[in-house]
């Protein structure tokens, strides 16, 4: 069998499911976002119209949503960074080798816990007569409750380990001199941590945030468990997919422009050639 | 060597101590609530009691739940494992144009958000095909799930491969063996543990997996995941849900387990 016969058959398979199934869904709905819903039996009828578009940034809600969204999964992708660098230096550099295999099957072993069980373990924790009220209540403490807080920490928990695993393996692999270097010419440990360190580990930090920063922004059963009144993109999208697809379509346009300027933004400081 | 001052140290330590303390006692108090005789999870618990393991047991819905979340997650598995094979062959034998667009297709289903998937297909499904007389029903859940699956078997395989040498294979078709027997006792068996590694790792992302699975059930299936967020939504029996959980936390032990024994397996034999 010649070799692009053999390329063929071995790509016929997925590329016919993946092109179309999955790209052909993803263009249909785009198409969508641009077909009509009949107002009174709420039938969707194909079409053109750019109402729904115009519905979406009329309507100051879906904006005010679109930008906590954002914010959320900004605030979550630092706090992950703030938890994995401290995490990262003390098992590289200051764990016994014991204590450090301990701890990277510690950071890891979450991961597999299971997502909704996470969401449950962060609801039991802040609820009102949680363990984080009780616990912290007789020193003045009371925690956030379910509220925009909460739903940071929820996502927080969720991804951190694909901050903190990159970041740690990033440090791990600096060369030793470079900090013999460094204190030789006498840098103090913040210093070298701040010039030497950080710029180095910056591909770790940059390849983990695309993880936290896009995950985050499309969930929305953290804020539906843990979030009290929040709402995130995915919760208008969900409670329009069966009243007004279109809408929900049109709407789901805004998490994928997110994470492609996001994705163009991060390529353009080259980090993604380096992962 | 970094020289920290003690200070420095101890600060780093309590970082260290506080995150570890954020990731498991949250876990702890779902396994140690499941134990409650209360309906509702409160902390401290006033009386301990396994009344919801012995409800959870013979409940019929979370057997059904768990039942679909079973063969769901083999079909995804199936598909995955056909799939991922073959376009990880296709990647790492040929050079071709439009190789890096393979890739990105294969990665995509994993790198938008669950929810635009979970979306387009559900659009696909219901304003699509439904139409024009096509029922997806049950296996809607099951081709959403092996599409993001896909990505899990072909990272593993294609690993493996890129570490084969290719002239083990040479010398087996020089010595007279067919295509199809290189393959299966000479190429085969060298990928075993990562294609293995992948089922396990596609079987446990579909098991897991919520959002995309929302919007591609059928009414009134349920998968386990949907179910304990059902029950989470109508909180009057949050204890039956903590058992549930717990054993979910305690199963995804398996999957770390067998993967790095299937590591260490490839190391060894190195």
């Amino acid at each position: 069998m010649n070799r692009r016969a053999q390329l063929s058959a071995l790509l016929a398979l997925p590329m016919l499911w993946l092109i179309g199934i999955y790209i052909f869904s993803l263009v249909m709905l785009l198409v969508t976002a641009f077909w009509v819903t009949d107002p009174f039996t709420s039938k969707v009828k194909p079409g053109f119209t750019l109402r729904n578009f115009e519905q979406i940034i009329a309507n100051p809600a879906y904006a005010t949503t679109s930008l906590r969204t954002l914010g959320i999964a900004l605030a979550v992708t630092v706090l992950s960074i703030l938890i994995s660098v401290p995490l990262g230096i003390f098992m590289a550099k200051v764990a016994s080798p014991k204590l450090r295999a301990i701890l990277a099957v510690a950071i890891t072993l979450p991961l597999w816990a299971g997502y909704l069980v996470k969401i449950l373990a962060m609801r039991i924790t802040f609820t009102e007569e949680g363990f984080f009220n009780s616990m912290l209540g007789p020193l003045g403490i009371s925690g956030p409750g379910f509220s925009i807080v909460t739903v940071v920490l929820t996502l927080t928990y969720l991804w951190l380990p694909y901050m903190a695993v990159p970041v740690y393996t990033a440090i791990r692999q600096l060369p030793p001199n470079l900090f013999d270097a460094s204190s030789d010419l006498g840098a103090g440990a913040g210093f070298t941590i701040r010039t030497v360190v950080l710029p180095l580990i910056r591909p770790a930090i940059i390849a983990g945030s695309i993880f936290t920063f896009s995950l985050s922004l499309g969930d929305y059963i953290a804020a539906k468990f843990v979030g009290g009144s929040t709402q995130m993109i995915g919760s208008i999208i969900a409670s329009n997919i069966n009243l007004n697809p279109p809408i929900a379509a049109a709407f789901s346009l805004v998490p994928i422009a997110f994470v492609v300027i996001y994705l163009v933004s991060v390529q353009r400081t080259g980090a993604l050639e380096r992962m | 060597m970094l020289r920290l001052s003690l200070g420095a140290k101890f600060t780093l330590g309590t970082i260290v101590a506080i995150s570890l303390a954020f990731m498991y006692i949250p876990l702890f108090l779902v396994v140690i609530n499941s134990f409650s005789a209360a309906r509702l999870s409160s902390w401290p618990i006033a009386e301990f009691s396994t009344v919801w393991w012995q409800a959870a047991f013979i409940n019929e819905p979370i057997r059904a739940a768990l039942l679909n979340s079973v063969i769901v997650g083999l079909g995804a598995t199936a598909i995955a494992l056909v799939l991922g094979t073959l376009v990880a062959f296709a990647l790492q034998r040929h050079n071709f144009f439009g190789k890096q667009t393979v890739n990105l297709l294969v990665v995509l289903p994993i790198a938008l958000p669950g929810i635009v998937t979970g979306v387009a297909l559900n659009n696909t499904y219901n304003q699509v095909l439904e139409p024009i007389g096509i029922e997806v029903g049950y296996f809607g859940m099951i081709i959403a799930h092996g599409t993001f699956c896909i990505v899990m078997v072909f990272n593993n395989v294609l690993a493996r491969l890129r570490r084969i040498n290719p002239s083990i294979e040479e010398a087996s078709r020089d010595l007279g063996a067919t295509p199809l027997q290189t393959f299966r006792l000479v190429t085969f068996p060298q990928f075993r543990s990562a294609f293995v590694a992948g089922a396990i790792l596609a079987f446990a992302l579909s098991f897991d997996e919520v959002v995309v699975t929302i919007f591609t059930a059928p009414p009134g299936v349920d998968t386990l995941p949907l179910w304990i967020m059902n029950q989470m939504a109508r909180p009057n029996e949050a204890s039956l849900v903590n058992v549930v959980a717990t054993v979910v936390i305690l199963a995804s032990f398996i999957p770390v387990w067998v993967s790095q024994r299937l590591a260490r397996g490839a190391d060894e034999r190195e």
